[in-house]
């Protein structure tokens, strides 16, 4: 029996140090990767996007690997305090809330809530928003804002952007709040939509990372910093988001 | 938006509270942000009555359709002469329904029925939506569970019922119908229990069932664990009522056999 215990341990511990000394450590980036052009599945199945990039550049700079797992928005939050992922990179925007429960790196992005609809809806600036059914994906700001503003009973949350825009489509939905660049993506892909000029809500986009790991707060705000100096960032940005 | 703070909250709480070592104040912060604050135990309450509409609705449907096509597939397997045509087709029907039903995942039914065959537009669309979706899955797995307790009973026992001059559905109802159902109650119970924690899927379609909104919560509080955890006893405290109802039920029933 001791014997038994003994083996299992010393496997135990070499399985450790395999995992944590084997060569270049990595870095566990976690997004919701159907936020085009921040991040998506490209042709090939990749994780591609602004995020994934700047994500890349910043591991990079550090010294890491990186890996990126793709899950739900609203579980990005808890994952990042569960220790699940070393931080989140899904163009979420830094709030009062989030703020009690992850530290935010410094804005490398600014978002802007705004408005979609199908032509010729009645729905022509945000105070039309009033008694209509809006769609939102679950767990993001506009989903938090819309419920705040018009009560649950008038918010339907979807899981993916794409999926309200589909029910948006089909007339499940009066129109869709969601951020500009996924927005501008959406509208582009069907038919018959368009973007309010009023904006919703104007944002700043940053990573999450845990309460605790101010170590890699300050490392990551450092890698950003100088990405920022060097024009890496926009460049990223520019890549995806081509100036109008 | 209202924003609860720890540090804050501890600081206007109760003395016998601030008494409490700290593990024990930070959980009962997560119970009062859960639970209390902004009256967020609606959120559970809304959620359930969803659920549970979804789920009357599923098994009433499912077992309507399940007994539907039980009685067509067992009537076409133990006719003894070629049946006729229309029992053929429908036979090759639920076979049909069955294939598919079976083999595609529920949240791909739900999927394709929430976005492209119903496409509801209203809440109530929504609900009915849901209700029709898992009661047709549901459905497939009753049918199969029926035919099996039709099957199980000895083909002497409706041939007597027969030779005494009932009808072939008085021989069903009377004989072998009530034989069968106390066959395949345990069977059924399972089907039931894994409907209840299907519903939790309702929510891909924009319902707000119990799990959804215990997510709405974790999304407000950025807390998982009270959510969660208490999520769970929910469903389970539901499948352990409904495993004792089932269970008394099959005792009454059993009570014919001696």
């Amino acid at each position: 029996m001791k014997r038994i215990i003994a083996a299992i341990l010393a496997t135990l511990m070499l399985v450790a140090c395999f995992a944590g000394c084997s060569g270049k450590k990595t870095l566990v980036m976690g997004t919701n990767a159907e936020f085009p052009p921040y991040e998506f599945v490209d042709d090939s199945g990749k994780i591609v996007g602004i995020d994934a990039e700047i994500a890349q550049a910043v591991a990079e700079k550090m010294g890491y690997e990186l890996e990126i797992r793709d899950m739900k928005f609203d579980s990005l939050i808890t994952a990042v305090q569960s220790g699940n992922i070393d931080f989140a990179l899904a163009g979420m925007t830094v709030t009062d809330e989030r703020l009690l429960s992850v530290n935010f790196s410094n804005t490398y992005a600014t978002g802007v809530q705004v408005v979609i609809v199908k032509e010729g809806s009645d729905i022509v600036n945000l105070d039309a928003l009033e008694g209509k059914m809006i769609g939102v994906q679950s767990g993001t700001t506009g989903d938090i804002y819309c419920t705040d503003d018009y009560g649950q009973d008038h918010v339907k949350q979807y899981d993916s952007g794409a999926l309200a825009v589909a029910a948006l489509v089909n007339g499940q939905v009066d129109c869709v709040i969601i951020d500009n660049e996924p927005a501008k993506n959406f509208v582009k892909a069907n038919a018959g939509l368009k973007i309010l000029d009023t904006e919703y809500a104007v944002e700043d986009y940053a990573a999450a990372i845990a309460k605790d790991n101010t170590e890699l707060l300050d490392a990551f705000n450092k890698a950003l910093a100088e990405l920022k100096a060097e024009g890496k960032l926009d460049e990223i940005i520019k890549k995806y988001i081509p100036a109008e | 938006m209202t924003i609860l703070n720890f540090t804050d909250w501890i600081a206007n709480a109760p003395a016998w509270l601030q008494a409490l070592p700290d593990w024990l104040q930070n959980f009962v912060f997560q119970l009062y942000q859960t639970f209390i604050y902004q009256n967020r135990w609606k959120f559970f309450t809304d959620g359930l009555k969803i659920t549970f509409i979804v789920t009357i609705g599923a098994l009433i449907l499912g077992v309507i359709i399940g007994l539907l096509i039980a009685i067509v597939r067992t009537a076409h397997d133990s006719s003894v002469k070629k049946p006729f045509f229309l029992l053929r087709f429908l036979n090759w029907f639920c076979n049909l329904y069955l294939t598919v039903i079976r083999g595609t995942p529920m949240m791909v039914q739900l999927l394709i029925m929430g976005f492209v065959i119903m496409a509801p537009k209203t809440e109530a669309g929504t609900i009915a939506c849901g209700i029709i979706t898992l009661g047709i899955n549901s459905g497939a797995y009753v049918a199969e569970i029926v035919r099996s307790g039709l099957m199980s009973i000895s083909v002497g026992q409706s041939e007597a019922g027969r030779s005494l001059g009932l009808s072939y559905a008085q021989t069903m109802w009377h004989i072998v119908i009530p034989q069968a159902f106390k066959n395949i109650l345990p069977a059924l119970g399972n089907e039931m229990i894994t409907l209840l924690k299907d519903t939790s899927l309702v929510s891909v379609i924009a319902l707000r069932d119990v799990t959804k909104q215990a997510q709405n919560i974790a999304n407000k509080t950025y807390q998982a664990f009270v959510p969660y955890i208490s999520l769970a006893l929910i469903y389970l405290v539901l499948v352990i009522v409904m495993t004792k109802l089932l269970s008394i039920l099959e005792r009454r029933l059993r009570k014919s056999d001696h």
